[in-house]
């Protein structure tokens, strides 16, 4: 059954305004804190972007960050819409990482075509259970997810530590790390000498499918349904439970499949500590994004040209790269402010039946 | 290695003592937020700002005492922000504890490369005041041998359950977070009750900070509160948001966290990321074992607004 499709030009306006002033708002904030360095904030910035928008191989590398921004940020918006904080992308990323690396380690010997689909599956599949962990203890024993998911985080990489230190450490490796997955395995790269992987065409495709299902079919509305309002939702006769745990596990598979990404498309192998934080920023870029699956690419995008071109603008302007990170978290400051002031221009008192959990930002 | 179970004994106590006292300072600091209705993630990013802050204090005062200050002052301006930005903006509280977080991470790591040399410090510590007599005796005499901040988190815990349970303020602080229409109602400022709470929250959580940087380790570095605010969070929640029982969920941790650098430190053959991933498993195991035996107080995480305050 499908769903009319009907767009609200105001609040589309709205959306698309204010997280444009979130991120110009950190900018400029990034800015002053150069500035109070004694860098030039001017400098840097045009250092930043001309390497990562500009230029062959930053902008290469660009799309290979944005690829797991874009995916983790996918799974965090799901489980978003439906009243979920998925804070656990880093662990899941982790286990997807995993799951990728065992398929394509371990399974050999068969055409690529079965292979890569079935490598992404094993990434998705773990990612997805340690998600599914979550939304289960939510359900079935009250534990919110919110700290039920940090917690796995530290489980998570500690566990991927342990086997590329012990059972799956390369024979004769001078650092902890698995052994390459085989060629068949691989994602391909698509601008030649650069590290840019057909990884992001994946996250493109999951984008355009999850707006779909989001605009169109009734397990969409359904997901939107349980995150507005659970209570009614069970009224109308949806499977709640069911429900969350599903969003929390396609949640957890698609911060899965950003770990598939690195591990299969830009490394071939399994490190030690690979997810490098960007679980946290799917976490800022979904919420940016406000429930658009089209808006996760585009932030998606910034947040990878950020930390593309930050090595660049740290050795021509003198400014650490961590600014970056700084730059990110006052992001989500400034477009939960934003949120705030919006809610309060609309006036509406807000409702006292919802947690605060299932009342994500939509 | 240690054979003498005296010493051992000893060693083990004052280990588990010097890693609960960050994680109960965030706690009991949580513990005030969330008895007054509002949700505090932001404890891992106010506990690193306190270590920071510390450091940044010491280092350029040459004092750890305006170490501690500054610690306190830092953490109080971030309960504040939460504050400010749950209560007055309504905010949802996860979203502003996070954004908290992450910009914590960011400021610090790039204020400690910017002030400090490869972003990592040695900084002074506070010394331990031996009180006479109780601190000669055989094993729990490490319990008197301490420094200023772990006898005023002792002295706090106390303090804070009476206060809580015993006055007319902790009554105001508790109803507030149970039911704030009728609090209101009856002439309690809601909005100056969870203002303070959380102030006092971010504050607690810098003195935790503070005792991580300049007690504990010794030194400042980048990321080093490690999940330590979310494991308060997990003790706050085992301990039923009660001071005594979440500090006592604290220890626990830190039990935990000695015990798992002993097995490291005796060789045991263990691989060591079980044992890193054993204060969290805990924490994890400690939730699912107490799940529906706890309830949060009843106006946890939602906003409260005037009828008409429009």
């Amino acid at each position: 059954m499908l769903r009319r499709l009907s767009v609200q030009w105001q609040p589309l306006l709205l959306a698309t305004v204010s997280p444009l002033l979130a991120v110009l708002a950190a900018l400029l904030v990034g800015a002053l804190l150069m500035g109070i360095a004694g860098a030039n904030p001017v400098q840097a910035y045009a250092a930043l972007f001309q390497e990562s928008l500009l230029t062959y191989f930053g902008f290469g590398n660009t799309l290979t960050k944005m690829t797991p921004l874009l995916l983790a940020g996918l799974g965090v918006l799901v489980a978003l819409r439906a009243g979920l904080f998925n804070l656990g992308g880093e662990g899941q990323i982790y286990l997807g990482g995993l799951g990728s690396l065992l398929v394509g380690l371990y399974l050999q010997g068969m055409p690529g075509w079965i292979h890569l689909p079935l490598t992404l599956l094993g990434g998705f599949a773990l990612g997805g259970l340690w998600g599914a962990i979550a939304g289960y203890l939510k359900v079935a024993r009250g534990l919110n997810e919110v700290l039920t998911t940090l917690l796995l985080n530290y489980v998570a990489q500690n566990l991927v530590g342990y086997l590329v230190n012990g059972p799956l450490i390369e024979p004769g490796a001078p650092s902890p790390y698995s052994p390459l997955v085989a060629e068949t395995a691989r994602l391909p790269k698509f601008l030649p000498q650069s590290q840019a992987h057909m990884g992001i065409f994946l996250g493109l495709a999951l984008a355009l499918l999850l707006l779909t299902i989001f605009s169109v079919t009734t397990l969409g509305y359904q997901v939107d349904a349980v995150g507005q309002n659970p209570i009614a939702a069970r009224y109308a006769g949806i499977p709640v439970k069911r429900t969350l745990v599903g969003a929390m596990a396609v949640s957890g598979g698609l911060a899965g499949l950003a770990g598939s990404a690195e591990v299969i498309g830009l490394k071939y192998r399994l490190f030690e500590n690979f997810a490098g934080g960007y679980g946290f920023d799917a976490i800022a870029i979904a919420l940016l994004s406000r429930g658009s699956p089209l808006a996760v690419v585009l932030t998606a995008f910034f947040f990878g040209a950020l930390r593309s071109g930050a090595n660049v603008m740290q050795r021509s302007a003198g400014v650490p790269v961590t600014i970056v990170s700084a730059i990110q978290g006052l992001t989500l400051l400034f477009i939960a402010i934003s949120l705030a002031l919006e809610f309060k221009a609309r006036a509406a008192p807000p409702s006292k039946s919802t947690q605060s959990t299932a009342a994500a930002p939509p | 290695m240690i054979t003498d179970p005296v010493a051992f004994a000893t060693d083990y106590l004052d280990a588990s003592l010097r890693l609960s006292v960050p994680l109960a300072f965030a706690a009991l600091g949580g513990l005030l937020s969330e008895r007054s209705g509002v949700l505090n993630i932001g404890l891992e990013g106010m506990l690193l700002t306190g270590a920071f802050a510390a450091a940044v204090g010491a280092v350029f005062s040459g004092s750890v005492w305006l170490g501690v200050l500054a610690a306190a002052i830092a953490g109080s301006g971030l309960g504040f922000l939460h504050a400010y930005l749950c209560v007055n903006l309504f905010v949802n509280q996860l979203v502003s504890g996070l954004a908290i977080n992450l910009t914590a991470a960011g400021l610090t790591a790039y204020g400690a490369r910017i002030l400090f040399d490869s972003g990592t410090v040695e900084l002074p510590r506070l010394t331990a005041i031996a009180l006479p007599g109780l601190s000669r005796l055989p094993v729990i005499g490490v319990l008197f041998d301490q420094n200023v901040l772990f006898y005023g988190l002792v002295g706090l815990i106390p303090a804070l359950t009476y206060l809580l349970f015993h006055t007319h303020w902790g009554l105001s602080l508790r109803a507030v977070g149970e039911y704030p229409r009728a609090a209101d109602t009856a002439g309690i400022s809601v909005f100056q009750v969870r203002h303070l709470s959380v102030v006092f929250s971010g504050c607690l959580s810098g003195l935790g900070g503070a005792y991580l940087a300049l007690a504990h380790v010794g030194f400042f570095t980048e990321g080093m509160s490690a999940g330590k605010g979310f494991i308060a969070l997990a003790a706050l929640i085992f301990g039923r948001w009660h001071p005594v029982y979440a500090s006592l969920a604290c220890l626990l941790f830190g039990v935990t966290e000695a015990l798992q650098l002993r097995i490291q430190a005796f060789n045991l053959d263990i691989p060591y990321q079980f044992l890193a991933m054993l204060p969290y498993a805990v924490a994890l195991l400690a939730l699912i074992g107490l799940a529906g035996k706890s309830s949060p107080p009843a106006a946890l995480g939602i906003p409260y607004q005037k009828e008409n305050a429009r």
